[in-house]
Formats: C-alpha cells, structure tokens, sequence
C-alpha cells in the first residue's frame, strides 16, 4: 500500500519528538480523565457549594467571605432544613424510589423471559432478533413516550384494548386509575410509559450473559435428574445473575430522577422528584433549593451507583 | 410425569416462549406504529379517523422554526458523535489496556456514571459549573457550545463501553505480530488496532449521535436564548396534547433513522465479512 512509507515517515518523526518519547502513554490517560474530572466530578462540588447558600437576585452569596479583617464562614443549611420539614419533599423522594423500584420489578418480568427465549432461539434468528431489539433503542425516545398518550386517551388503541379486556376493572380496584376508561396522568400510564422506555436497557444485558450461558450444564443437570425447571432455577438463574443486576441498575438508577416521562404521562397526581427539581429550578428560579434536591438525589443513588460501578468493572476484569 | 415435563412433552413451551417473543415486540413496536398511521389522518382529533391526507407533512415543510431547530440538533449531534469517538477511543484503552495507574477505580466510575446517572442531575450540575466560569472568565455563552458539552459526557460514556466492548475481544497476536516486525507503538494503533475497531467506532457513532439528536432534559438545562433544539420545540409542543404535525414529525424520524441503522449494521455485517474472507486468504497464503 502506498501510504504506509509516508505514515511511516510521519510516525518516526512524531516518535523521535523528545515530547512523546516522554509522554505518549500517559497523554491517552490524561485527556479524557482531566476531562471527566472537568466536566463530570467538579459540577458536583458546584452544586454542592450552591445549595448551601443563598441567592440575592442573581448575586450567588459567597460562603467564606474575608471582610475588615474578620475571615468569615456562612453555610446555609436552610435548603436542607426545609426538605427535612416539608413532608411533600419526603412523599416526593419515597414516591419517585417506589416508581423506580416498580419499573425494575416489571422490566425484570417482562425482560427475563423474553432474553432467554431470545438467547435459546435459532442462533440464525438471534441477530435479527438483537437487531428489533435495538431499533426502538436507536429511535427518538422522546416521540416514543409521547406517542404513549396517544394510546392511552380516550379512542386510542390501548385504551380501547383494556375496555374491552376489562382490565379497567382491575385498575380501579387497585387504585391505579380514578375511573373505569380512563388511563391518562394515573400512576399506571406513568408505570407503563417507564417499563416501555427501560425495557431495553434491561434485556441487552440480560441477553449478553444468557446467550454465553454453556449449555452443557443444564444437560449435565438433566442427566443427573433435576427436571428443567429446577435446572432453571439452580443454574440458569445463578448464571445470569450479572446480567440481573447490571439491567436493574440501568432501570431502576435513571428512573429515581426521570423527568420527561411523567411530565408527559404522570399527570399532577403522580409525585416524583425530577418533577420538583425541574420546577424549582425552571419555574421558581431557586437554585439554591434546585441544588439541594439534588444532592439529596445523588445521596439516594450513591449506594446503588457504587454497586453499578463495582459491577461494571468486575465484569469487565472477568472478561480479560 | 411431572407437570414440567407434561407440558414439555406437549411443545407448549416453545410455544410459551414464541409468544412471549411476540407479544413483547409488539409491545416495543405499537406506540411507533400508532405515530406512523395517525399521521396519514385528515382530522386533527388523535381519536377521529377522518381517512388519509398528508396535509401535516405539508403544514411541516412551512414549519420555520421546526426546521431551524433541526438544523441545529443536527449540528449538535454530528459534533457530539465525532468528539465522543475520540474521547472514547481513549477512554476504552486506558480502561482495557492500562491496567494499573492512579485513580483507576474514578476513573473508571466516571466513565460510567454518566450511563446511569439522572439526566436531571447532570444537567443541573454542569450549567451551574457553566455559569460560575461564565461569572469568572466570561466565557462560555449558553447556546450550541454549552449543549455540546452535556451531550459529549453522556455520549462519552456510550462511546466507551461500545468500544470497550471490542477491544477487550481483540486478538492481541496481530498487534504484537506488529511491534515484533518494527512497528512503533503509534504505527500498532494507527495501522493496526484502528482498522480492526472501526466497526465498534461505527457503531458508537451512530448510537451518540442519535442520542444527542433525541435529548431533551441536557439540552433544555443548557441551551440559551435562540438556541432550541429539536427535541425541545418537539417537547414543548407534546406538552400541550396530542398534535398530528408532531406524528408526522415522528414518522420521518423513525423512518430515517431505521434506514440509517439498517444500512450501517449492512455495512458492518459486509466488513466484517470482508475481513474474515481477508485473514482466512492471509493464513492459508
């Protein structure tokens, strides 16, 4: 090939400057880590820094302030007080973890068997399949939940399905919805719109570690007389157990502060606290309290997140 | 015989699982298809079917501000792809191949927050680490630069487990075959390890530029005055109901972005080929 003597050329001279010879390896490290350090892990002390002051019109007030001689430190935990007494705040927080924790339950249901019948399908089949999987993934997230409401209203296609199964019944019995056909802003068209949009996030890792599940061991198994349903449950489950937690982690950590969906589909009635986050910030023009909702948030997803990130690399490490 | 294997015997399980596959699609697949026919509708009711027209395809094409925000969300999202590539290239090898240096375990955990963390949250937290720079160096303005940044922490980390993912399945024969025939450590990835990720540097491509292309919560936090995206006049409009120009809006979407997805992993599938064929001519030569 013609362009590898002048690449050669190029190289040589880059690796005979004194710079790279010194530098190289660790410059690959250095550019993303100074800019994650930059743009990921510096806002949060800024945002720490801001929920525990206050604001005069758009004059942030400085917290330690050096003036006529006296170095002074002014915290304001007022943010935090409040969240503590308002009992709204808290119902908030619960709410939001208890939808979280929903959708988890219901994207594991839904996930788990669909992943493994995907992974035990014909291996010829299983791209194609991967590949339906994907393409709702790929497409505008946003026109997918939006296009929920108009399932859900009145003559939508959903709708008119439930009625007629007389699920409706069901749902008002369980305090889902307020009324008999009516599916919009109730808890269950919020739950429905968020097991919808998660769904793939919990399958995707549950079918990479179902489909390099060996075989061999559920026939050792039968052979050995489990039935196949206990094979499933002493093996196939143990197996998968990595590819549980990872999609519960993606599911249930972005749920706890989703936003678009129940502002689209929630309805008043639902509470959750990316909701109050975003108004605080947007509608109130509070900062300060914006920010300290959100602290509070990332107290609530700090353990699980801890988990994702041990996981993550775990599994990683396994591989290699 | 117990119940398990009764059912068994009956097929019934593969039949369980065939609709349990089916229903799930259809599932994922409905709301796409609703937004597809309920834009060929005359009324403007969701619920009224007053037979078909393409007048909302009309009313789009005169849709200024529909298109401006395209323009810019495409803008966006071309940069966002290109520069999270780049960022995950390096990223994916400090991570798979340097296996020890300091701060590994921050490292590795902020590359992976941002897959999970509420957008709300990022959001929140870099615009306000925006403005007190603003406030300091006066620079950077809300706008393009400022939703850019946002969309590249979050597309960062999709990049990097895409193409972490191949390189950890790399065979490392072919590099060091390199290194053992004179090639710089430089020349290896250029000319080596490059061409053998460049299906994974496809893929994370498109997966960060159709995210961009799609975000609402970064882009709302971050854009200024004059700076809407797509997604947020799409948004603000969803907010209000359900309108038909919106379904029409969406199928083009989901039209282009299907195409765009079919191609490439087409693409893809025929490099792969093409490289199996390649080596397999390269061993028995």
């Amino acid at each position: 090939m013609s362009h590898r003597p002048l690449a050669t050329s190029f190289f040589d001279r880059m690796h005979a400057h004194p710079l790279f010879r010194k530098h190289g390896r660790k410059a690959v490290i250095v550019v993303p880590y100074v800019w994650l350090l930059i743009f990921f892990l510096f806002p949060f002390f800024i945002i720490l820094r801001m929920s525990l002051t206050d604001m005069e019109g758009v004059v942030i007030q400085p917290i330690l302030q050096f003036k006529e001689g006296i170095l002074s430190l002014a915290i304001n935990v007022n943010h935090y007080l409040f969240i503590l007494k308002d009992d709204l705040y808290g119902k908030t927080y619960l709410s939001s973890m208890r939808y979280a924790a929903i959708t988890t339950f219901w994207c594991l249901f839904i996930g788990y068997p669909f992943s493994y019948f995907m992974a035990r399908a014909r291996p010829t089949a299983q791209p194609g399949l991967l590949m339906m999987v994907m393409l709702p993934f790929w497409t505008s997230f946003l026109l997918r939940v939006y296009a929920w409401k108009g399932l859900l209203t009145e003559g939508g296609w959903v709708c008119r399905l439930l009625v007629a199964l007389h699920v409706d019944d069901l749902l008002v019995r369980l305090d889902l919805i307020p009324s008999q056909g009516l599916f919009m802003n109730t808890p269950f068209s919020l739950t429905i719109g968020m097991v919808y949009t998660y769904l793939p996030f919990m399958i995707l890792p549950l079918y990479a570690t179902l489909s390099k599940m060996d075989l061999r061991l559920l026939e050792a198994a039968a052979d050995l007389g489990a039935t196949p349903w206990v094979g499933f449950w002493k093996i196939t489950v143990p197996l998968s157990k990595a590819g549980i937690i990872a999609g519960s982690m993606l599911v249930f950590i972005p749920c706890i502060g989703e936003y678009v969906i129940p502002e689209l589909l929630g309805g008043p009635r639902t509470l959750m606290i990316g909701r109050v986050l975003w108004d605080e910030f947007f509608s109130n023009n509070d900062w300060p309290m914006a920010a300290s909702v959100a602290v509070v948030v990332i107290l609530l997803i700090i353990v699980p997140l801890a988990f994702f990130n041990k996981y993550q690399a775990e599994a990683t490490e396994v591989r290699t | 015989m117990s119940l398990g294997r009764f059912l068994h015997a009956m097929g019934f399980n593969r039949l369980f699982g065939r609709g349990w596959l089916v229903a799930g699609f259809v599932f994922l697949y409905m709301p796409m298809a609703a937004l597809i026919v309920y834009s060929f509708n005359q009324s403007p009711l969701q619920a009224v079917w007053g037979g078909t027209s393409l007048r909302w395809y009309r009313d789009l094409a005169r849709d200024r501000e529909l298109i401006t925000a395209l323009w810019l969300s495409l803008r966006i999202a071309f940069y966002t792809g290109l520069s999270s590539v780049v960022l995950g290239i390096l990223a994916a090898f400090t991570l798979v191949r340097y296996r020890r240096f300091l701060g590994r375990t921050v490292f590795s955990g902020m590359v992976n927050a941002p897959l999970v963390m509420p957008e709300v949250i990022i959001g929140l937290s870099l615009l306000l680490m925006l403005v007190t720079a603003q406030r300091w160096l006066g620079f950077p303005e809300r706008g393009l630069l400022t939703i850019w940044m946002g969309h590249l922490l979050v597309g960062l980390a999709y990049a990097t487990v895409v193409i972490q993912a191949r390189l950890q399945e790399l065979n490392k024969d072919l590099e060091e075959a390199a290194t053992i025939l004179g090639a710089r450590p430089i020349q290896v990835f250029f000319l080596v390890t490059l061409p053998l990720i460049f299906n994974s540097l496809v893929s994370a491509f498109l997966l960060t530029f159709t995210l961009s292309l799609d975000d609402v919560v970064l882009s709302a936090f971050l854009s200024g005055p004059g700076a809407t995206t797509l997604p947020l006049v799409i948004f603000s409009r969803a907010r209000l109901g359900m309108r038909p120009d919106i379904n029409a809006a969406a199928t083009l979407i989901i039209g282009v972005v299907s195409a765009g997805v079919v191609a490439g992993s087409l693409i893809i599938a025929r490099n792969e080929r093409l490289r199996a064929a390649e080596i397999a001519a390269a061993q028995r030569a």
